[in-house]
């Protein structure tokens, strides 16, 4: 395809430049977290005593041990949910394309316009009418709602592309119509499943704004409003902030290096024009 | 909430292959009427979700935007328009509104051009490639909330940025960065486009390696040199990706909050206050759930004007 000349040798080194410097924020970030308090030497020159007293202290003061279980709880309930319902409800949708049927599927797509925005504020109000404001059921029932739209979009597109004889097997053999989708249709959504998965993981883990108006002055706090918080109360100690963002994002990192092909495919694949 | 509203169709990979050509079937649309019938309940619980959390308050919020509510009382009254004409005659909320479009304008130039140059330089061959692509999307996975910290940081007066300028011999460059009007929009811009650009780079590649080889093999035999190969054979041929990307930075840089909240708040002075940030505040510090409303109603309309004009445009190129 290509020959590998001097030229592309070249060119080879040039992205590594371009790469060094794209990456050197993140070498602050872990360089100043292992510095001591009072050091005041450039933030590019390596650290020669590490210490890992801030990431006692950030862990302990900033209440990252329940921030990171919280933000897991509401990830993975929220993620498995918005799998479920949305794969369920794009079986119906994609396979029945007359009356009803297709007035849901507009209805649900109309979704994907609305800025969330316009929404969160009365919705505000309605989760502390039913007492759920402070609570992680809060932000779970926000996220599988305004998810909806965008899944359903990506398994009904993936959904007509599907042939319908394994399902009329199905049927023919006796499955009904939750057994056929649970052994038959749902298995044959892998693909598309980890998308979804994907990009709703990352969306939900990394918000900030939701939970920081449906949590903020409960001790219930996601990753992010706890870091919020805790910046707030020792920004002048940077590196003991900078231990609590390393700490914060450390399981996300650790994901995307484990499965960037995936990943990286799940939001390439996830639109295609 | 990042969901991009209206892309086409997901491939993420292809579904397994039909076992049996489909053809002459199709009238058959709805599939046996006992299955269709109970089929509809799948989609109920979906419907449910949505509707409760985010139809309805949608339309209930609809509706408070012509009210002059506080947020906590339990009375409030209609005010017509008033919200509105507000909104387009104060100039801290035009202010906003301009901001938002400066800021969506130079994130979608900034962040596209970036993400290309990247696409091409990690598509020519390289060994490292995989690797290379690696580094470059990490940033996009990072909660933006910790990216902001982190930039924040760096561009204090003695933060990272000034430090490498000075040792760079750069010193002149140095810059209260967020401390001056403009810098702070520049630092904005540039601390989203360090983020995302990695995204746009990946939907570009994914466009490069749908581009045969050997249309480029044949325009080089023609004699064309690489800037014509390019401008002939691939940029017509990753219109689908630019679309895509146009479209997603259009609408991201239109809603951005977390950024401009983090790293500026706003300010200073109000200069990098956006519809977003503007709204936050009405309603949930100034106590102004009506205007708040209005604001995001007027952002509503102004992403989805942008959405739909530049989805026709695109399709208008295409037919030429």
């Amino acid at each position: 395809m290509f020959r590998y000349t001097r030229i592309t040798f070249a060119r080879e080194i040039l992205m590594f430049v371009v790469a060094i410097v794209f990456v050197i924020p993140i070498y602050v970030l872990v360089n100043l977290s292992l510095r001591e308090g009072g050091d005041v030497t450039s933030p590019l020159v390596p650290v020669f005593s590490p210490t890992f007293d801030n990431y006692a202290d950030a862990w302990s003061q900033a209440g990252l041990a329940t921030a990171l279980l919280n933000s897991a709880i509401v990830t993975v309930v929220s993620v498995t949910i918005i799998v479920v319902i949305s794969s369920m409800a794009a079986y119906p949708l994609a396979r029945i394309m007359s009356g009803l049927s297709t007035t849901v599927f507009w209805l649900i797509l109309a979704g994907m316009l609305i800025p969330f925005q316009v929404a969160l504020i009365p919705l505000y109000q309605t989760m502390r009418d039913v007492g759920l404001l402070g609570s992680l059921w809060a932000l779970i029932i926000f996220y599988c709602g305004s998810q909806v739209p965008f899944s359903v979009f990506l398994y009904t597109g993936f959904l007509r592309a599907l042939p319908r004889e394994y399902e009329e097997a199905a049927a023919i053999d006796g499955a009904g119509t939750l057994r056929t989708f649970r052994s038959v249709v749902f298995p044959l959504l892998r693909p598309i499943t980890g998308t979804v998965v994907i990009l709703n993981a990352i969306t939900v883990w990394n918000d900030f704004l939701v939970p920081l108006l449906y949590l903020s002055g409960t001790p219930q706090q996601t990753v992010t409003v706890a870091l919020y918080a805790f910046v707030g109360q020792f920004v002048s100690n940077w590196p003991v902030v900078f231990a609590g963002l390393v700490i914060s994002i450390v399981p996300v990192l650790v994901v995307y290096f484990l499965m960037q092909k995936q990943i990286i495919r799940g939001f390439a694949g996830g639109l295609k024009g | 909430m990042t969901s991009p509203a209206d892309v086409t169709v997901a491939d993420a990979a292809a579904p397994p292959p039909p076992s049996a050509p489909r053809a002459g079937r199709r009238s058959r649309r709805g599939g046996p009427a006992g299955l269709s019938r109970g089929l509809l309940w799948f989609a109920v619980p979906a419907l449910a979700f949505y509707l409760f959390a985010v139809v309805a308050p949608t339309l209930r919020g609809g509706m408070l935007a012509f009210t002059n509510w506080d947020g906590l009382s339990q009375n409030y009254d209609f005010i017509g328009f008033e919200n509105f004409t507000r909104i387009f005659t104060t100039s801290s909320s035009l202010d906003a509104l301009k901001m938002t479009l400066v800021f969506a304008f130079a994130i979608t130039i900034l962040q596209n051009g970036i993400g290309l140059l990247l696409a091409l330089g990690v598509n020519s061959g390289l060994r490292s490639q995989n690797l290379l692509r690696v580094v470059f999307f990490a940033p996009v996975v990072i909660t933006p909330v910790v990216v902001a910290y982190l930039w924040k940081f760096m561009l204090t007066p003695e933060g990272a940025v000034n430090s490498t300028l000075e040792a760079l011999g750069l010193g002149f460059l140095k810059q209260s960065w967020l401390g001056d009007p403009t810098w702070a929009a520049v630092s904005v811009v540039m601390v989203v486009v360090w983020q995302h650009a990695g995204y746009s780079m990946v939907i570009y590649l994914a466009g490069l390696q749908s581009i045969p080889q050997d249309l480029h093999e044949a325009a080089a035999v023609d004699g064309a040199g690489a800037w014509r190969r390019f401008r002939s054979v691939t940029w017509p041929l990753l219109a689908p990706a630019t679309t895509i990307n146009v479209m997603l930075t259009i609408i991201g840089g239109l809603k951005m909050f977390t950024e401009v909240f983090v790293l500026t708040g706003g300010g200073p002075g109000g200069s990098t206050e956006t519809l977003s940030t503007l709204l936050y505040k009405s309603a949930f510090q100034f106590n102004e759930f009506g205007y708040g409303i209005a604001l995001a109603l007027v952002l509503a309309a102004v992403v989805a004007v942008f959405s739909i004009g530049q989805y026709r445009l695109s399709n208008r190129k295409a037919d030429v």
